[in-house]
Parts: structure tokens; sequence; C-alpha cells
């Protein structure tokens, strides 16, 4: 049957989306690749107990408090399909193609809400393909769905509220740190510095982040401050990372380097739609266009939480709430009147949130020599193995955008899609020619999204109203 | 890589599984991922970039860099940080030789 509303990633966005279209009386399904819901601040959340009372608490209070969230969604009449990676979708008419268990299947729906989130930047530095260097937080993915304590010396190197907390979390579960190199400059203090005051209208999320940096001050660790020129070095595995330090060159030995600069919107799902995008230069991601429910340039195709620009998981739920009613309205749910007078509360919890975001997008502004990779041997794609200077070779030979890349290069053919190299070949190009990466553009993504075997397609079932358009 | 912390295994009471790579068995956790359960068996790496031969291993653990890429009861190329382990799963590393025009120089040696 074809759904009224199709919700794509049960995160925070997605969770409070689906709920409130439901109690509006519409038919929902709700689609998560993931195993359980949650997304990626709850992740595993659902098989998961908090400690006992005094004893120590290594996720933190954050992460138990997504526990009203699936509560409520194991409440509503939702049709909710975990393990349902969508592949492909369509916006004329509006299709999803999802695939379970080794099937695929293919429904029909009147409104899209598409809540797939964000992912760490992909942090390009030499050596970062070796086994032992992964993102902070895979780390963290190990900590909330394993029950790990990571084992050996660890470094972690980058910027970022989240590289604050994993941080945090890895000293509470009594890892070995050691080292954490920020490459926070005094620059980006004092460029943040000027939204301090709209921040301190944000008192407990600043009071939180201060509290991080205390706990990582007494903790004693070894921290390093405008780090550049990172490197991750090993044959088979990484054993040390070496830096410098205010221009002070330095080497750490490890055998776990955990790299972020900051998380940024996937959009792949919004990109394979052809939705328009726009480049937020703060913080140096593509985000797609949206009005103030969350409606894309597609009518009827609304993306809600972190993959809309990042805002965190508290402003992920209330603008699922907000695409909701607004789609809610359109399908004649709900009165136009009604929609603003239950909008007011999702509105005003969000603006709350946003207050906070100019002062972490400045003073966490991921830094050149990260998102443009100077040294030449850098690869970028990791799938095809293609380094800085071969992109540059390419472009001495008159290739001048990301596609035709692909074609020179193969980078961006590998089984990624590009979600690894995307962002940085659009800067790499861009210095290049001294224009905006705006203007050299992304990628065009092609279905599938996600790999489909050739089985699963030959068999596809689809709704009647699909067959039938 | 990282061992389960005991207060962890005594809140939840997580169902032990068994697993093989290559051949030999791994313990894990239901609700594990493939690619958790492999890390935890410290494996060095997981799989040979089909470019260079190089060694690669789980790098985002969410789907997005394809870089657990493992062999999962005879299927090739399945994302094992994607993929629930289920008692008796046959898990194999991914070896390709590397191709002819593989760059002979490793520039991130030590
Ligand atoms: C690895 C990681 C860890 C994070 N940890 C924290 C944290 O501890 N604390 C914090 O405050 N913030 C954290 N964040 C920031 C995060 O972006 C949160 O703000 C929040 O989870 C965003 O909520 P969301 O609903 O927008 O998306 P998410 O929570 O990211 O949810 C998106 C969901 O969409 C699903 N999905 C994506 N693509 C598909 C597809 N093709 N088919 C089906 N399903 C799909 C995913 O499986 C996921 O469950 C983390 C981010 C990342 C990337
Ligand atoms: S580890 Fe990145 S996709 Fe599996």
């Amino acid at each position: 049957m074809k759904a009224d509303v199709m919700v794509i990633g049960a995160g925070p966005a997605g969770l409070s989306a689906a709920t409130e279209a439901a109690r509006h009386g519409l038919k929902v399904m709700l689609l998560d690749e993931q195993a359980s819901p949650g997304g990626q601040i709850y992740r595993a959340l659902a098989r998961n107990t908090p400690p006992p009372a005094g004893a120590p608490d290594i996720l933190g209070e954050d992460y138990w408090r997504g526990r009203p969230l699936l509560d409520a969604i194991d409440q509503a009449a939702v049709e909710y399909v975990p393990g349902a990676t969508v592949w492909t979708a369509e916006t004329d008419p509006l299709t999803v193609g999802y695939l379970k268990d080794e099937r695929s299947f293919l429904r029909a729906a009147r409104s899209l809400i598409i809540a797939t989130g964000a992912y760490e930047r992909p942090v390009p530095v030499p050596g970062w393909t070796l086994p032992g260097v992964m993102s902070a937080g895979a780390a963290q993915i190990l900590m909330k769905a394993g029950g790990a304590a990571l084992n050996g010396r660890i470094v972690l190197a980058g910027s970022g509220p989240l590289l604050q907390l994993v941080t945090c979390q890895l000293l509470k579960s009594g890892a070995e740190i050691a080292g954490l190199l920020e490459t926070t400059t005094t620059k980006d203090y004092l460029a943040a510095a000027r939204h301090l005051p709209r921040a301190l209208r944000a008192r407990d999320l600043l009071r939180k982040g201060l509290e991080m940096r205390r706990t990582i001050k007494a903790s004693g660790i070894r921290v390093h401050k405008g780090v550049t020129n990172l490197q991750c070095h090993g044959k088979e595995t990484v054993d040390g990372i070496s830096f410098e330090s205010r221009g002070k060159p330095d080497r750490i030995e490890a055998d776990l380097v955990l790299l972020h600069e900051g998380v940024v919107p996937h959009v792949q799902m919004s990109r394979l739609l052809d939705l328009s995008h726009e480049w937020f230069e703060p913080q140096r991601y593509w985000r797609p266009v949206v009005d103030e429910w969350g409606e894309t340039s597609a009518k009827g195709v609304f993306i809600a939480g972190d993959g809309a620009g990042i805002d965190g998981a508290r402003a992920a739920e209330a603008s699922g709430r907000l695409a909701a009613l607004q789609a809610a309205a359109q399908l004649g749910a709900l009165p136009n009147a009604e929609r603003d007078e239950q909008a007011g509360a999702a509105f005003a919890q969000k603006a709350k949130e946003q207050r906070i975001r100019p002062l972490l997008d400045h003073l966490y502004r991921p830094p050149a020599h990260i998102v443009c990779p100077e040294d030449p041997s850098t690869i970028v794609c990791r799938c095809e193995e293609v380094c800085v200077r071969d992109i540059h070779a390419c472009m001495e030979t008159g290739c001048d955008g990301p596609n035709q890349l692909k074609a020179y290069s193969r980078c961006g053919m590998g089984p990624c899609q590009g979600r690894m190299c995307g962002l940085t070949v659009s800067e790499l190009m861009a210095k290049q020619r001294g224009v905006t990466p705006d203007e050299v553009g992304y990628y065009r993504i092609r279905t599938p999204i996600k790999p489909i075997p050739l089985s699963a397609l030959a068999a596809m079932e689809a709704d009647e109203e699909v067959v039938a358009s | 890589m990282f061992n389960r912390r005991p207060e962890w295994r005594a809140d939840n009471q997580p169902r032990r599984v068994t697993i093989t790579l290559d051949g030999m068995a791994v313990e894990a956790f239901e609700g594990d991922s493939v690619a958790a359960a492999l890390l935890s068996a410290n494996p060095v790496f997981t799989r040979r970039s089909p470019v260079s031969g190089a060694p690669r291993a789980p790098y985002c653990m969410m789907g997005i860099c394809f870089e657990c890429l493992v062999e999962i009861d005879g299927v090739p190329n399945r994302q094992a940080c994607m993929i629930p382990v289920r008692d008796g799963m046959a898990v194999k590393r991914q070896v390709p030789p590397p191709a002819v025009n593989a760059p002979a120089e490793s520039a991130h040696e030590s």
C-alpha cells in the first residue's frame, strides 16, 4: 500500500518525524539501515542498559536521553522496518527502493522525509588508509554497540565537539590516551569569540563543552594545539603519528589513531534526487536548500536533521517534527492554523539549539591543510587510490570538474561512490582553479546509492501503485 | 583491538555467537556487526586494496567508507560494518593479487 509519509532514517530526526506524522492519522513507513533505532547519537540504545547508580557512565547522560524517542516509536502506528537499506529514490512519482534481507522492495509515497543524518568529514592525511587509523566516531561506535574498551596507545587528532566527547568517553573507560592533537588555532578562537554572546544564550550547551575541556585538562593527557602536518606511519598497521605543533615537529607512537574534523551532511540521497544544494562556508560543506519546515526544492520532499546542515541531535528532533507537521498539512490531515500552533514549541527548540552553532562552526572550522591536502602523495580517493598529485596531473591535461575526473582517473568511481573523496576533490579543484568549491560543483550521484545484488533486482517486489504508474 | 567492558557484559547479558574468519573461530556477541567482531579478534587487516594490495581495515564503522568489504558465506563485497553477526557465519578476507600497474613505492612507510 502507498504510504502517506515515507521516512528514511531512524535517528532523532526520523523517529520524531514518523511519530508526529502517525499522530495525525497518516500511514507512515520508517526505513533504516541499522538493526535498531536511534541513528548515530543513540546507536544501539535499545540493546544497552544504563549503568546502575554510582557506577561510571562511560557513554554519558546525553546518550540515555534518547530513550523517550524509542518508546514513542514503539507505541506509534508506524511501519518501522529496521535493516532496510534504501538504494534508490525518485521524485516523480515519489518512489523509494530498499533492500531488506537480500530482497528488494519498491514503495510509493505521497511525501518523503529524508533523515539520513551526517557522517564524519574524511581527514585525508598521508597514511590514513593504514589499518589502525579510524575515525573517532568509529571508535565510539565500538563503545556504544560492542561494549568496547579499546586497547593500546591511542592518539586522537583533529577538532570538533565530537572529538572532545570521544576523548572524554575513552578517558572514562580507562583507555590509554597517548595524545590529543588539536588542529584548532589561536586564530579560530579569535574568530569564534564574536559569536560568544549568542552562545551564552545556550548556557547548558556551553557548560557541557567547557566541562569536557576541563575533564581533558584534568586528566593530564598530552595535548598539542595548532597542529599541522599530520602523518600516520606504519607498514602493515599504524605505529605512530608525526605532526608539527606551532611549528615544532614531533611524533607519538600509537597503536590506534582516531581522526576527526567534524561531521558533514550525508547528501547522497538529496544529490540522487537532484535537489538544490548550497555551499556552507564556515564548515565547508554542501547542504540541501530547505525552507523553515525542511521542504526541499522538490514539492513534498523534506530533509530533517543533520542531513540539512549540522545543528545537533536536539535540533534534529525538532526539525523532524516540523517536517511531519507540514507534510500532514499538505496531505490535508491538519489545518494550517493547527499546524502553526503545534509547531511553536519545535521552532523554539530548534532556535535554542542553533544559538551555539555559530560559535562551534567558527571555533572548529576545518583547517585548510586538511580540507585541501598539500602533500602530493596523500591518498584522496581510498577506493581507487587516487592521490593529490594524480588529481593535479589530470587538471594539467585539461580536466576541470569532478565528473570529468572520474573518467580521467577513476577517482570517485569505487564502492563508496565518492563519499570519502567528494569534498576533497571539489576543494582541490577549486584551489587549483582559483574559484569556490560551489563553482566547481560535486559528483553527479546515480542510482544505486548502495550496492544491490543483481538477484535482488531481478526479483524486485513493488506495490500496485508503483506498478500502475 | 578491544576487550569487552565487564560491566557492559554484566548489564546486558549479550548472547555469545561464533563466526569464522578465514576458517579460524572468532567469538562474538549477538548484536555485533561483522566488522566489530573481526576487529575484536585483532586481524591486523580485513582486506587488501584491489588497486595496490595495501592492507586495509574498517575506517568509519557506519557504512560510509566501504573499507570493511569482506566475503560472507560465499558472497563477496559485503559491508561488514552494516551486517549483524550470525552463529556459524563464514567470513573471508578479500586478498586480490595486486594490479599490474600498482604503485611500487609506498609513501607512508616509516
Ligand atoms: C559516527 C557519529 C557519531 C555521533 N555521535 C554523537 C554523539 O554521541 N552525540 C551527539 O550529540 N552527536 C553525535 N553525532 C552527531 C549526529 O549527527 C547527531 O546530531 C544526530 O545523530 C543527528 O540525528 P539525525 O536524525 O539527523 O541523523 P542520524 O542520527 O545520523 O540518523 C540517520 C539514520 O539514517 C540511516 N540511513 C542513512 N542512510 C540510509 C539509507 N541509504 N538507507 C536506510 N537508512 C539510512 C542511518 O542508518 C541512521 O540511523 C554523531 C555523528 C556521527 C556521524
Ligand atoms: S567500515 Fe566504513 S563502510 Fe564499513
